[in-house]
């Protein structure tokens, strides 16, 4: 009986017609309902419970967990092996691909390995440089970049071919991905960027952190000039700033986030810089959920995760719809032990004094 | 580039100027006049191609690569990847992306059009996207180009592209006329 439950959550629901994939979030989203997806903060640790706690956070508020693929060039737990775990307990998680650690054989492989444990949807990534990371020393591969990555996993699901040609007798049936910035140069370029990758396979997009509300607006502007809104799902990115500081921090450590000078000096002005930092994210999300040709909107609260779930319901995106809610299964005690343990333990916010006095130590 | 910018934790520990991407940068100034000098040198080396047939083209490699690596060095900063995409992306040849991206630019762009990675570098798809909208062809910027074949990596592309469009020629001419 108990074995019977698990096998439901976790197998695949049943195919539907003009579905690439047979997951929730493509369902979400083709159904027209405004998507929520979250990104699971991977583990520097072999214990899978890290990996269900983290999980169980978002349980029942979003869509999809990002499984993210040793993001800014940090070596954490591989995004296969996440999902591998996620799927075991019927969560969805979004599989990124990033084409920094891997060459085409090794991407190919874990498209199938992925396809087999249940992934229904691979985002499609070039990476960070290595020169990001923690480790700069390291080789960077880049042997396709995202736009080729696309096409090669499209070619394997819809022709049943690897890029050699040779035939895979069973095809990954997934959704596919790829991510957007519409903050960075050249701005002109960047609606063209996305036709490029829909026209490559890109079915969903996710967007790097939106601060700047007029400037998306703007890129939007031009995505529905060219219909584009209407050939692939567009998933803006927002989150919570913890304080000026981390925002200071961000800005100065990770590539390709803007932040307008006006966020900061709100988050200064503030009072409480940290719930500032969640009003300003509900703020914009809102505004994001009434942007005409977004689809959703991808909530990273990085080391704030316990967060998103105040986001979400707080923001009103959801307009009542529960986002499958994994059942508490016997089998997976831990995983409900982990959600009572979580609390403490993520319940520790960035501390960017911190964060700071390490990098300038390094200096 | 304002001293809060982001700065990747190791930076390439070579030192380089402005000047060093001069010749760059003004081939991506001129990108339209060197896409009329290259078709035309593309329409010689057609033309040579029975030329290059009786020498061999895996003969001819040696001496053509010699001078095709000399003038795209320059120019360029070429790395001899053996498939040149140059008059597609604006003559800014995108194998100098430290992603080595090919089809357009990553998401790490900073405000001031520089490298995420190279801080001091132009990055090659800003000044590609400026090339193209140069160039008469400048439009190609939107094809999707193939994965880098590796094993191409130091042969020559003005022959590869040479043979390949003599073969696409000869095909249109058999086509054109049935025995």
């Amino acid at each position: 009986m108990t074995s019977q439950t698990s096998h439901d959550q976790s197998a695949p629901l049943p195919p539907l017609p003009g579905h690439t994939s047979r997951g929730r979030l493509e369902r979400v989203l083709r159904a027209g309902e405004f998507a929520v997806t979250a990104e699971l903060n991977p583990p520097d640790s072999a214990d899978p419970n890290e990996v269900f706690e983290r999980g169980a956070i978002f349980d029942g508020w979003v869509d999809g967990i990002n499984a993210t693929d040793g993001s800014g060039a940090n070596c954490h737990m591989s995004s296969v092996s996440i999902c591998a775990l996620l799927t075991r307990v019927g969560y969805s998680p979004i599989m990124q691909i990033s084409c920094r650690d891997h060459n085409r054989i090794a991407i190919q492989g874990n498209v199938l390995g992925a396809a087999a444990m249940g992934v229904n949807n691979i985002l499609c990534l070039t990476g960070d440089g290595v020169q990001a990371g923690d480790q700069p020393g390291a080789k960077p591969v880049f042997d396709l970049d995202c736009m080729s990555l696309l096409r090669t996993v499209r070619l394997m699901r819809d022709e049943g071919r690897f890029l050699s040609g040779r035939r895979i007798t069973s095809p990954p049936q997934v959704f596919l991905g790829a991510a957007i910035n519409p903050f960075a140069p050249p701005y002109d370029f960047r609606p063209l960027r996305l036709a490029k990758k829909i026209e490559a396979g890109a079915q969903f997009v996710q967007s790097q952190y939106c601060f700047d509300i007029p400037m998306l607006e703007r890129y939007m502007e031009q995505v529905r000039d060219m219909g584009l809104d209407g050939k692939c799902f567009i998933l803006i990115g927002v989150g919570p700033l913890a304080s000026s500081r981390a925002a200071r921090w961000i800005r100065s450590n990770v590539p390709g986030i803007h932040i307008p000078d006006a966020i900061i000096d709100r988050l200064d002005g503030a009072t409480d810089q940290k719930l500032e930092g969640k009003k300003i994210c509900i703020e914009i999300l809102q505004q994001v959920h009434e942007m005409k040709g977004v689809s959703g909107a991808h909530v990273m609260a990085y080391r704030q995760e316990e967060l998103v779930a105040d986001i979400v319901h707080e923001s009103g995106i959801l307009k009542g719809r529960q986002p499958w809610k994994r059942e508490s299964n016997p089998d997976f005690a831990a995983v409900s032990d982990a959600v009572k343990s979580v609390e403490e333990q993520i319940r520790h916010p960035i501390d960017p004094a911190e964060a700071v006095a390490a990098v300038s130590e390094e200096l | 580039m304002p001293k809060s910018a982001y700065q990747p934790a190791d930076t390439n520990p070579v030192t380089r100027s402005s000047a060093f991407y001069t010749v760059r940068l003004w081939s991506v100034r001129h990108s339209r006049g060197l896409e009329r000098v290259y078709k035309f040198l593309a329409r010689i080396f057609l033309q040579l191609h029975p030329f290059w047939k009786f020498v061999g083209y895996s003969r001819a490699e040696k001496p053509v690569v010699l001078v095709e690596k000399v003038i795209k060095s320059f120019l360029f900063d070429c790395r001899m990847c053996g498939q040149c995409a140059l008059s597609d992306t604006g003559m800014s040849c995108p194998m100098n992306c430290p992603k080595s991206l090919r089809n357009g630019p990553c998401g790490g762009v900073r405000a001031n059009g520089n490298c995420e990675v190279e801080p001091d570098m132009p990055c090659v798809w800003v000044q590609a996207w400026k090339g193209s909208r140069l160039m008469q062809a400048g439009d190609n910027i939107l094809r999707v180009q193939p994965p880098v074949n590796h094993s191409y990596r130091g042969s020559s592309a003005w022959l590869r592209a040479t043979a390949e469009a003599a073969e696409a020629r000869n095909a249109e001419t058999a086509g054109a006329s049935p025995p």
